[in-house]
């Protein structure tokens, strides 16, 4: 899916960031925090935590919004996000939406 | 006759407390978990963990005290929900909470009682006091997790195991047709019916925060993946993959009856809130039925 | 016009069913599951009947499993419970009171026994499942089980099996028999301020401090029910003394001890026997239940042939009174007459503390009770 210039209303909409918190030893590697973060914010760590597994660790330059589906849906009440701050939407976040959607498009048709 | 006994090991407080690890409390949920029972005993990928969060997030949301709540559970995987809540809990005999809790909720009325439990702990030993219960329309919450299989006994074939699938006690296939569980709650007489998954989570939490808010039968069934003791077996994969299947494969069909929401092995699953009807409980007509007549006539 | 209805003061003309149901409210139970089963139908027809009168509530379940455990919620919800029935649903609360055991639940289980096994005689008496009271559920744990002998027994010792329940915090098991629970007699209901009410202990400790499971002096821990702000976690799984399920052999250790000492170190509290003539007798008639009705009977008559014999009656089947039996056998008594309307099976605990006295069992397999002539002729038999 491709944007073609920024929404008018761009300054008006207020996103929230929200800032994740991991509990690293309870994490068991479920994988669906990775899986289903609807801004794909997430990947398993190249480190192990106490229990062998890889627990999530935010990707670079990914911004987390605080939608808060990791946290219901993690079983092991491992992670959870609380808003650090808010801010208008801007070109960097179409550029982001972008890429999700691409991905979803080229898994639906892999 | 005389005794030649060992020595006991004292209690020693700090045994257990050495388990209260130093995370307990981080997680906003955590007010509603025991300390140094987290991490808990279930599988890797495994789908309770999310009912369990689902569970107190709708308790919260419905802004129960948590005092005035009591789970009762049973025995296998659900059941162990019971030890890991910081609340009244009772883990009973096998298929046996639903009495239990009809009991409690008979001395104490004012308080919300819950079951939690399995589909087999539920709806084959436990089968009679489930229909009675419902047929009574006690005010009761019944969350049934239904993997399909025993887990915690290794994976045996249950009462809602599909046709075909494989189970340590069905090596050549199921031959038994499956219970449609949401079709005989309601056909009991329950008044509010719902199925969700695991990865329905967000209208999980807030099915049970509508329970939490009605008086009668309530029963939610939430199907979740048992990677261990189903998933393997039958070549379902992992967990991830299990809820990538729940995601794709679901529909969500509110108000239907629930006779028609037949799951198929690999193919669809009907998810939704069937049914939600407003009927005095049994205490209600108790009163006005009984209680009522005792001293005129 | 409320009148007081929770305890009938005065003389009544009761069977045994309906005075152990007058019993239990007068107690203040103020719960009762049960499933219908001849011969302690009466008792939930009358609960049914009698509770609404005192705000209680009465639920017929759809079977004794459920019964039994309904019986545990109640109490766990704070309201003093019970349940009745016979052998069949005797065998079928099985499992729930092993876990009212093991949870440590203030509860009465009422047995009106009839012949047995199975189905057997549904209308007529049995004393058959005496050793099932003591050993009917798996594992290792204490049992108090009282035998009324007459109706006006059945008012009052529902009413001692409520107090020794929630002292002990077990399921007490009132032990009689389709002969004792149908017979009409008179029955005198004292005034409401003379009938024992006893509560299960409450914790004083904070619910951060306190340990749910963890026995003082003796062995009985408090009791915090549901909705009181403690949060307790009772499971019947093995568990420490914070509740918590621990599944290791020293945990085992200490509280299946505790589960059995609690009662077997307070046999002296809770024992109960009747004497008569033990004091220079030669042989004893031990009974309970309906045949100690006829013991007494005969032994009246023995004595009137100028045998020097005893009765000595239990009125706590369990824990069985092994010290008393003990020291008749170690002074000398010839021998011990066990008259039971089963094939042996108080007779066998008679003979374990009998230090090699003789046993004389007066088996009847049950449907009739023994007639005084039959315990006659056991006794002058052995004299």
């Amino acid at each position: 899916m491709k944007f073609w210039r920024l929404p008018l209303d761009a300054d008006e909409q207020i996103i929230p960031v929200g800032e994740l918190f991991i509990i690293v030893d309870r994490c068991k590697g479920c994988d669906f925090c990775i899986e289903f973060c609807p801004n794909k914010v997430l990947e398993a760590s190249p480190e192990f935590n106490k229990k062998g597994y890889h627990p999530p660790v935010i990707k670079q330059n990914h911004e987390c919004n605080n939608c808060g589906l990791c946290e219901i849906i993690c079983p092991e009440f491992a992670i959870y996000s609380k808003v650090k701050e808010k801010r208008c939407f801007t070109e960097i976040d179409l550029l982001r939406y972008e890429e999700i959607f691409s991905d979803e498009e080229k898994g639906e048709q892999g | 006759m005389r005794y030649k006994l060992v020595e006991l090991e004292p209690f020693r407080r700090e045994e257990t407390q050495v388990k209260i690890d130093e995370t307990h409390g981080l997680h906003p949920d955590d007010r509603y978990l025991k300390p140094g029972r987290i991490p808990h005993i279930w599988c890797p990928g495994c789908g309770l963990g999310i009912v369990l969060s689902a569970f107190v997030k709708g308790m919260d949301s419905a802004e129960i005290p948590i005092d005035n709540c009591a789970v009762v559970s049973g025995i296998g995987c659900t059941g162990r929900v019971a030890g890991y809540l910081n609340m009244d809990t009772y883990h009973t005999t096998h298929g046996r909470a639903i009495p239990f809790a009809t009991g409690l909720k008979l001395a104490k009325p004012e308080m919300e009682v819950a079951v939690f439990s399995g589909d087999g702990d539920l709806f084959a030993i436990g089968g009679n006091h489930l229909i009675h219960a419902a047929r009574r329309n006690m005010d009761l919450l019944v969350v049934c997790v239904n993997n399909f299989n025993y887990g915690m006994t290794g994976g045996q074939s249950g009462p809602t195991t599909h046709m075909t699938a494989r189970t340590v006690t069905t090596p050549y296939g199921n031959c038994e047709y499956p219970f449609n569980l949401t079709h005989l709650a309601y056909a009991s007489g329950a008044i509010y019916v719902a199925r969700w998954t695991s990865f329905h989570a967000r209208y999980l939490i807030e099915s049970i925060r509508k329970c939490f808010s009605k008086k009668g039968f309530k029963f939610i069934e939430v199907i979740t993946p048992c990677p261990t003791g189903y998933g393997r077996p039958n070549r379902l994969g992992t967990g991830l993959e299990q809820m990538k299947f729940y995601r794709d494969n679901s529909e969500i069909r509110n108000n239907i009856n629930p006779m028609e929401s037949d799951m198929g092995f690999r193919g669809p699953i009907v998810v939704g809130e069937f049914v939600n009807e407003e009927k005095p409980t049994f205490l209600d007509r108790y009163k006005e039925d009984v209680l009522s007549k005792v001293f005129s006539g | 016009m409320s009148k007081d209805r929770e305890v009938l003061t005065g003389e009544h003309f009761l069977n045994g069913d309906d005075a152990c149901a007058e019993g239990a409210i007068a107690a203040g139970c103020r719960f009762f599951a049960g499933y219908p089963i001849t011969p302690a139908t009466e008792i939930a027809e009358r609960m049914a009947k009698r509770l609404p009168e005192v705000s209680g509530v009465y639920i017929q379940m759809e079977d004794e499993i459920a019964s039994m455990a309904a019986v545990l919620g109640a109490s766990w919800g704070g309201t003093k419970s019970m349940t009745a029935t016979s052998g069949p649903g005797f065998s079928l609360m099985m499992e729930n009171i092993g876990l009212g055991m093991m949870m440590e639940t203030p509860c009465v289980v009422v047995n009106i026994m009839r012949g047995g096994p199975s189905t057997g005689l549904p209308t007529l008496v049995g004393q058959g499942d005496v050793m099932q009271a003591r050993w009917g559920s798996h594992g290792d744990y204490g049992v108090i089980a009282l035998s009324p002998s007459s109706p006006q027994e059945s008012f009052d010792m529902t009413i001692q099996a409520f107090s020794l329940s929630e002292k002990y915090r077990i399921p007490v098991i009132v032990l009689s028999d389709e002969l004792t629970g149908h017979m009409y007699e008179r029955v005198v209901i004292p005034e409401k301020k003379e009938v024992p009410r006893i509560r299960r202990k409450k914790p004083r400790k904070s619910p951060s401090e306190h340990l749910p499971f963890l026995g003082g002096e003796d062995m009985v821990p408090p009791m915090a029910c549901a909705g009181e702000g403690y949060r307790l976690h009772v499971t019947g799984l093995t568990h420490d003394e914070m509740g918590y399920p621990v599944i290791t052999a020293a945990a085992q250790e200490r509280l299946v001890r505790r589960l059995c000492d609690k009662i077997r170190k307070h046999t002296s509290e809770i024992i109960r026997i009747e004497e008569e003539g033990t004091e220079d007798a030669e042989i004893v008639v031990v009974a309970y239940g309906c045949s100690a009705r006829t013991a007494r009977e005969s032994v009246e008559i023995a004595r009137g042939n100028g045998v020097r014999v005893g009765f000595l009656r239990l009125c706590t089947v369990w824990p069985f009174p092994e010290e008393r039996i003990r020291e008749l056998a170690a002074r000398g008594v010839k021998g011990f007459v066990v008259p039971e309307v089963n094939y042996g099976q108080i007779a066998g605990e008679v003979e374990r503390c009998a230090g090699g006295r003789d046993v004389l069992m007066v088996g009847l397999m049950g449907g009739a009770v023994h007639t005084p002539d039959l315990i006659v002729e056991a006794i002058e038999e052995m004299a």
